[in-house]
């Protein structure tokens, strides 16, 4: 049984990560045949860096990425502390209607963005409403369900009395929340920013739905190239992307080992003494 | 006579269709030390938390001297509080936990850091500046709360089962330490716990309450020398509980013999309580004793022995320091003043009977953490 097991878990993670693996070793092959390795090459990652297109969307998607995952913090952030506050049923009900979204398909939310962007642009009588804006809305309107849920467990996880005890030593509630609480759902916060991050950077279902032709996203116009041949200094942003948020990822999980072990030992310490 | 400070009139609250606190009316003494006392769910922390800020009453009114402060919000009022898990800010360090209120006030650093150093060798903790609150133990963060506090000079301190999570001996420390700290520095203290001895070691006034309702108001020995109904004197203490009829003034029956008390002002063969403490009973040979009993059970405590004696078929509790064997036949005698007579109440019948007795019967008592 034990064996079975790890030669699942073996499985499982070859599954996962094959793909990625010959992404990176065609990123860095000398040849254009995918089957055969010709050589180490960095030729791939010079023409992605010279290719000024390719660039041009890689910015937009980290402005796009950054901008949005921002603001839905803290929009999200101030949503789960209102939530919070709220009482029994009237909150279970707001929180199952936040986290549709999270299971809405994708392809839904999108159309249905378009659609909200289409009227509001008649509306407006604006011609082409997509664009930078569009695409900023709508990823901060899919990205906040994500902070909701990484800050609540952190706030229901506070002593309530520690935000008490600040109004009790003379802070405005404004005051207890920026000196007192802000410190406490912090980890949750950061996670939330992180996981909107990088759920921004990969969009590629909603984004192709409200970006229009003055604006677009990396995803967007790379789904554009499968339809032809795709040239290998893709495979080169790809694996540059991939490293990037694999470093993200594992930074998130350091942290938040280091956040549990100070309070392990804190809690060893207390008992001991 | 010291002035009043805090007043609270006809105080109700209701959590939807609950009752928690049912028409309490109090008033407050400046530089009193004064307790809340009593079982699980009796309403004291929502009294304390109404008289903090953190509640508003559903009807009634607090006046903080002489005025109405039902609206001020807790950061407006010279207030201050004591958690019960101390509520310490975790990603402060012990001083700056400390300086937290006095920053808030926006004080000159130097004066801030001249109290703050004064208030840490009230407290103790001079040399833990710079730790974190989180690698201090139980009893140490339990004055840098105490000392978060106390060092904006409120004119009230609220303190919420401060010790509940301290063990016994820190907690007689501190409970020293703690009327120490109000004797010199002159400031209200108002203070909650379910453990009666705590009560009597440290207050001035005992306000002793239960299901939302204040049951007595009274200094600790009125408390525990005349306790109002039933459920005072078996929360206070342990008493043996009894029916019996006041005959006149100073004259009262029970188990079929009349005896002198001290009582008096009740009706003519009014039905009435009688307590008697354990601690007061005298034991002597069956011949001389007013009643005669059999022993049922012998406990040894320590100081002296919880002896469980049988009286037609009514079990009474009764500490002695010496030993009587199971079985023995005993005789006891009661002077006027042992025996204290109370009006009947609600609570008549409910306590004071030892038949279902357990030698675990104070841990039982003691247990059990308030969960308001």
């Amino acid at each position: 049984m034990k064996k079975f097991n790890k030669i699942f878990t073996i499985l499982v993670f070859v599954f996962l990560y094959v793909p990625m693996i010959v992404l990176i070793v065609a990123s860095f092959n000398a040849g254009k045949d995918l089957a055969v390795f010709n050589g180490f090459t960095l030729r791939n990652y010079r023409e992605f860096f010279s290719d000024s297109r390719l660039l041009t969307l890689l910015g937009n998607s980290l402005v796009i990425a950054v901008l949005s995952s921002l603001c839905a913090t803290m929009l999200g952030t101030v949503a789960a502390v209102g939530i919070h506050n709220m009482r029994g049923r009237l909150r279970s009900a707001i929180m199952s209607v936040t986290n549709i979204p999270l299971t809405n398909p994708e392809i839904v939310t999108g159309v249905s963005l378009a659609l909200l962007f289409a009227f509001v642009g008649t509306l407006l009588r604006i011609k082409s409403i997509l664009g930078f804006w569009t695409l900023l809305i709508a990823h901060i309107t899919f990205n906040m369900p994500y902070v909701i849920l990484s800050v609540m467990p952190k706030l229901k996880q506070m002593d309530p009395n520690i935000r008490e005890a600040a109004l009790d030593l003379g802070c405005t509630p404004a005051q207890a929340f920026f000196k007192v609480v802000l410190h406490e759902i912090m980890p949750g916060i950061i996670s939330g920013a992180i996981m909107a991050f990088t759920m921004s950077l990969d969009d590629f279902i909603i984004s192709y739905f409200v970006s229009g032709g003055s604006y677009t996203t990396l995803p967007v116009e790379i789904y554009s190239y499968t339809k032809k041949q795709i040239d290998p200094k893709v495979y080169a942003l790809f694996t540059i992307m991939f490293a990037a948020i694999l470093i993200l990822m594992v930074t998130m999980n350091l942290l938040q080992m280091r956040d549990a072990k100070s309070r392990r030992t804190a809690v060893k310490r207390r008992a001991e003494s | 006579m010291s002035k009043e400070l805090i007043r609270l009139t006809d105080l109700t609250m209701k959590f939807d269709t609950e009752t928690v606190l049912d028409g309490i009316n109090l008033y407050i003494n400046d530089s009193e030390f004064l307790t809340l006392l009593g079982p699980s769910g009796c309403g004291k922390t929502t009294t304390l938390r109404i008289i903090g800020g953190f509640l508003t009453p559903t009807s009634g009114d607090v006046f903080f001297d002489g005025k109405r402060i039902n609206d001020v919000p807790a950061y407006k009022r010279q207030i201050n509080t004591v958690f019960q898990r101390y509520a310490l800010f975790p990603h402060l360090d012990v001083y700056d936990n400390i300086a937290f209120g006095l920053r808030i006030a926006k004080l000159p650093e130097a004066e801030v850091d001249r109290r703050v150093t004064e208030m840490l060798e009230v407290v103790s903790l001079k040399g833990f500046e710079n730790r974190s609150v989180d690698a201090l133990s139980g009893g140490q963060q339990q004055r840098v709360a105490i000392a978060r506090a106390l060092v904006n000079q409120p004119k009230v301190l609220l303190l919420d089962e401060p010790l509940g999570a301290l063990d016994l001996r820190l907690r007689k420390d501190m409970q020293n330490e703690l009327k120490r700290i109000q004797q010199a520095t002159g400031i209200t203290f108002i203070y909650v716990t379910h453990d009666q001895e705590e009560a009597l070691t440290m207050s001035d006034t005992i306000v002793v309450m239960d299901k939302g309702r204040i049951q007595q108001i009274g200094r600790p020995e009125d408390i525990y020398n005349e306790p109002k109904n039933a459920f005072v004197a078996d929360f206070i203490g342990e008493s043996n509980i009894l029916d019996g009829v006041m005959n006149d003034d100073y004259l009262v029956t029970f188990f079929g013999r009349q005896f002198q008390c001290v009582d008096k002002g009740f009706a003519k063969n009014e039905p009435v309580d009688v307590v008697i403490r354990p601690e007061d009973i005298d034991i002597v040979p069956a011949s001389e004793g007013h009643l005669t009993g059999t022993v049922t059970s012998i406990t040894f405590k320590g100081v002296h022995y919880d002896i469980i004696v049988d009286f037609k078929g009514f079990k009474w509790l009764i500490q002695n320091t010496d030993f009587e064997p199971v079985g023995a036949k005993i005789g006891i005698r009661l002077n006027p003043e042992d025996i204290h007579v109370m009006h009947k109440s609600e609570y008549s019948g409910m306590f004071g009977d030892y038949s279902s007795y357990s030698a675990e019967y104070d841990e039982i008592a003691e247990g059990g953490e308030d969960e308001e």
